[in-house]
């Protein structure tokens, strides 16, 4: 919350705010009694518009009085004990973050010896705990199901979760890693290293070939030696590479669209994907029912529908 | 009074100080007996048996009104409502206002002299403090007399007894909340959560305030309904009027003599209809934003004439165009044929059965559906997928089984899991998966329908519109 500029707004507005309901104090008590001439129009405010329109001055009762005079001395007591008055903080110190803050306290002493609990068990004992996945769900569709989809078979560009195919690694502290700091895919745009757009041509046909998606043979047996180039990172056999997030070519599984066209298109210009960290955001616990949550996708059968 | 009065007169052109806040001149009711009396104590049984035994009745092994607010659930005879249905309770809302605006056209402010809960606690409390401390001169003459041991007693027994009616009345109103078999065992345990305890001594500290202090005052000056009053009546509506034309001159006379020769009406002048009102107007003085339409001065008033063999109904229900023009019943009955009433009773008419009919008539199951945001992929064979979350609400009070289809593109599937089992009265998140073959439905969005059907009863069952996605 921004704070004035100048300390003078702070005083301006506790004066404007105390002037204000001393005023009204005083203005109730003023209009205590009224005084008119006897004889005259008696009980009225004394003014007439539209020649013959008057207005009665009726007493309130007394207790309205007693009541409003309340309220003013509740108001006082108000901004003695909490903020109100410019910048005065008040006696009791409280703030919005501040009870922001307690309230997460509390939260979090009443779910730490659950996640404590968890957090004794590695990722496969908590993955075979109904209720630990039940959790893990829950967090998977606060945090994950934007990207990943709600079943977590992904789409074009997000990684299917259920699949057992793993760019950065599917052991427990490998998912964990991804989750908590976020993962950068990052291959850079390779046609210089290839060669003219004929080499990439038949790069791309050798690549596809690992697969066995119909490439054109002879372009494929062209573009093996070219290969070399791929291996720094996918590895000697295509067969990708954890530690850079390079994926299995020899699979049928293609992140970015198969096809002829989409491998030609990754060696020309590249791809980057990026995974945001949520390790801040969830903090050990979470991370570890979500860990074992996404984990279980992949290592037990799929519990659809009781 | 609500015009102050001066207590003697001043000399003229002299300076008069006026208090502007005036210190309430206590209103002491005097007891009386009649039809209308009778008609209104039958409403405060009525109401009270209602509003206090409610809590008790059960509807198999819950009660049969209650308003869980933790668990997000009101339940209402055999109804389960959830907070999406919160429209029921706009309507009804809706409804209580025409229906205030029908009745008070028709027979003015029947609502505050007989149903209010205000008048119908205020009642109880002066029953109570009639018995304790005797009718209206004892009363007075006890408050004038100075503290004694008798006063005390009197005065603390009185108390007593509202305090305890005031708590009973706190405990049913959060009876409704929580049930109150189990909020009694907490009470007698001293294991009440903080709201219960809160809400039953705030409620309890509300009715003995409101009903043995406040009386009328609620009615003249807080309550919005008297201040509205004037816009709501025409010359047509019923309310308690005194017959003016038959009752002045007023007088004193004995009771054999002709009142026509000594050019007297009616009225006797006896002020029995000032000393039995409850918020102390004069109902002689015409209508007045006090009157509740208590109609007590109409049964002191009868009595009266009864005793001097006048006919009753000097103080009387009828309207101003029938006290004017003079014609009775039947007339009355044909002005009830005019546009305010019928206006009001179309639109109540109206808004009530679109409003029960929707609410009786609706299968307990709702739907929501949630389209992932990661639109359609293509799988295996080329076949277009869609995933979505379904939010299933079985409203019943049995566990049901659901089956989800979906139509409105051409082949499309439901694939994996479509069967799908609810708590009663629960809710549960489910994923469903959508497939399409190549080449059906428009490129981009389409529109389908998810049907929702219980397995058990084909009548259960819901149609929700979503959007399908197929890739360009």
């Amino acid at each position: 919350m921004a704070d004035f500029i100048s300390p003078g707004w702070s005083y301006y507005i506790a004066i404007v705010t105390i002037v204000s309901i001393l005023f009204c104090v005083w203005l109730a008590l003023s209009m205590a009694k009224s005084r008119h001439t006897a004889g005259s129009a008696g009980t009225t405010t004394g003014h007439v518009w539209d020649g013959d329109l008057q207005e009665y001055n009726n007493p309130l009762p007394r207790w309205w009085l007693g009541l409003f005079l309340i309220t003013c001395v509740f108001a006082f007591v108000y901004l003695l004990l909490y903020p109100g008055l410019g910048a005065f903080p008040g006696l009791l110190n409280w703030s919005q973050i501040g009870q922001y803050e307690r309230e997460r306290a509390r939260v979090d002493e009443v779910i730490e010896p659950l996640f404590a609990k968890y957090l004794a068990q590695d990722v496969p004992a908590v993955a075979a705990d109904p209720q630990a996945r039940a959790m893990g769900e829950r967090l998977y569709l606060t945090y994950c199901v934007q990207c990943h989809g709600s079943d977590a078979r992904g789409s074009r560009g997000f990684p299917n979760l259920t699949d057992n195919d793993w760019l950065w690694g599917g052991e427990p502290e490998q998912i964990k890693t991804t989750i908590r700091e976020g993962r950068t895919g990052l291959m850079p745009p390779m046609a210089a290293a290839v060669g003219s757009s004929d080499d990439v041509q038949n790069l791309a046909n050798y690549v596809l070939s690992l697969s066995g998606g119909g490439a054109d043979a002879a372009r494929a047996a062209l573009g093996r030696d070219k290969f070399a180039v791929c291996a720094t990172c996918h590895g000697p056999e295509g067969k990708g590479n954890h530690a850079l997030g390079a994926p299995d070519l020899t699979d049928r599984l293609w992140l970015h669209g198969g096809g002829l066209n989409a491998i030609v298109d990754a060696i020309n210009n590249g791809r980057t994907n990026q995974m945001p960290a949520f390790g801040e955001m969830l903090g050990e616990g979470k991370l570890h029912v979500l860990t074992a949550y996404i984990w279980s996708l992949s290592n037990r059968p799929a519990e659809a529908g009781r | 009074m609500s015009t102050p009065k001066l207590q003697q007169k001043p000399a003229p052109g002299s300076e008069v100080e006026l208090a502007l806040y005036e210190i309430r001149n206590k209103v002491y009711p005097r007891a009386v007996t009649g039809v209308f009396a009778r008609w209104r104590w039958a409403l405060v049984w009525f109401t009270q048996l209602l509003f206090y035994g409610l809590p008790w009745l059960t509807w198999g092994d819950r009660p049969m009104v209650l308003f869980d607010l933790e668990a997000r659930r009101f339940f209402l005879f055999g109804l389960v409502l959830y907070p999406q249905d919160f429209i029921y309770l706009t309507g009804l809302l809706v409804i209580s206002a025409l229906s205030l605006f029908l009745v008070t056209a028709v027979a003015g402010r029947v609502w505050c002299g007989y149903a209010c809960p205000q008048t119908v606690y205020t009642e109880i409390f002066m029953w109570v403090e009639r018995r304790v401390e005797g009718d209206r001169m004892a009363r007075m003459k006890l408050d004038k007399a100075p503290m004694s041991a008798k006063k005390l007693a009197r005065k603390a027994t009185k108390h007593a007894l509202w305090v305890a009616i005031a708590l009973w009345t706190g405990i049913t109103f959060v009876g409704y909340f929580t049930p109150i078999r189990e909020l009694l065992a907490q009470i007698a345990s001293f294991s009440t959560g903080p709201w219960q305890t809160f809400w039953i001594l705030f409620y309890g500290f509300a009715t003995w305030g409101n009903a043995g202090f406040m009386r009328e005052q609620v009615c003249k000056y807080m309550c919005p309904y008297a201040r509205f009053q004037g816009v709501m009546f025409d010359r047509d509506t019923l309310t308690v009027t005194y017959d003016y034309k038959r009752g002045e001159p007023r007088g004193s006379r004995p009771k054999k003599a002709d009142p026509a020769a000594l050019g007297l009406g009616d009225c006797i002048d006896c002020t029995l209809c000032v000393q039995v009102c409850p918020t102390g107007i004069d109902i002689r003085d015409g209508l007045q934003i006090e009157c509740i339409d208590c109609s007590a001065c109409i049964d002191a008033c009868d009595q009266v004439m009864d005793k001097m063999n006048y006919p009753r109904g000097l103080i009387r229900y009828t309207t101003e165009n029938a006290l004017e023009q003079g014609y009775g019943r039947e007339g009355i009955v044909k002005r009830l044929r005019r546009p305010r009433v019928l206006i009001y009773a179309a639109i109540l008419a109206t808004v009530a059965t679109a409003l029960f009919g929707h609410l009786l008539t609706s299968a307990p199951l709702k739907v929501d559906v949630l389209p992932d945001r990661t639109l359609g992929r293509i799988v295996e064979d080329g076949l277009i997928e869609n995933t979505y979350r379904l939010q299933l609400m079985n409203s019943a009070e049995t566990p049901r089984r659901f089956v989800v289809s979906v139509s409105g593109i051409e082949s499309i599937f439901v694939t994996g899991a479509s069967k799908f089992e609810v708590e009663p009265t629960g809710t549960r998140l489910v994923p469903v998966t959508v497939r399409t073959h190549p080449g059906m439905g428009e490129p981009g969005s389409n529109r389908i329908v998810f049907k929702v059907q219980a397995e058990d009863d084909p009548s259960v069952s819901v149609d929700a519109t979503s959007t399908y996605f197929v890739p360009r």
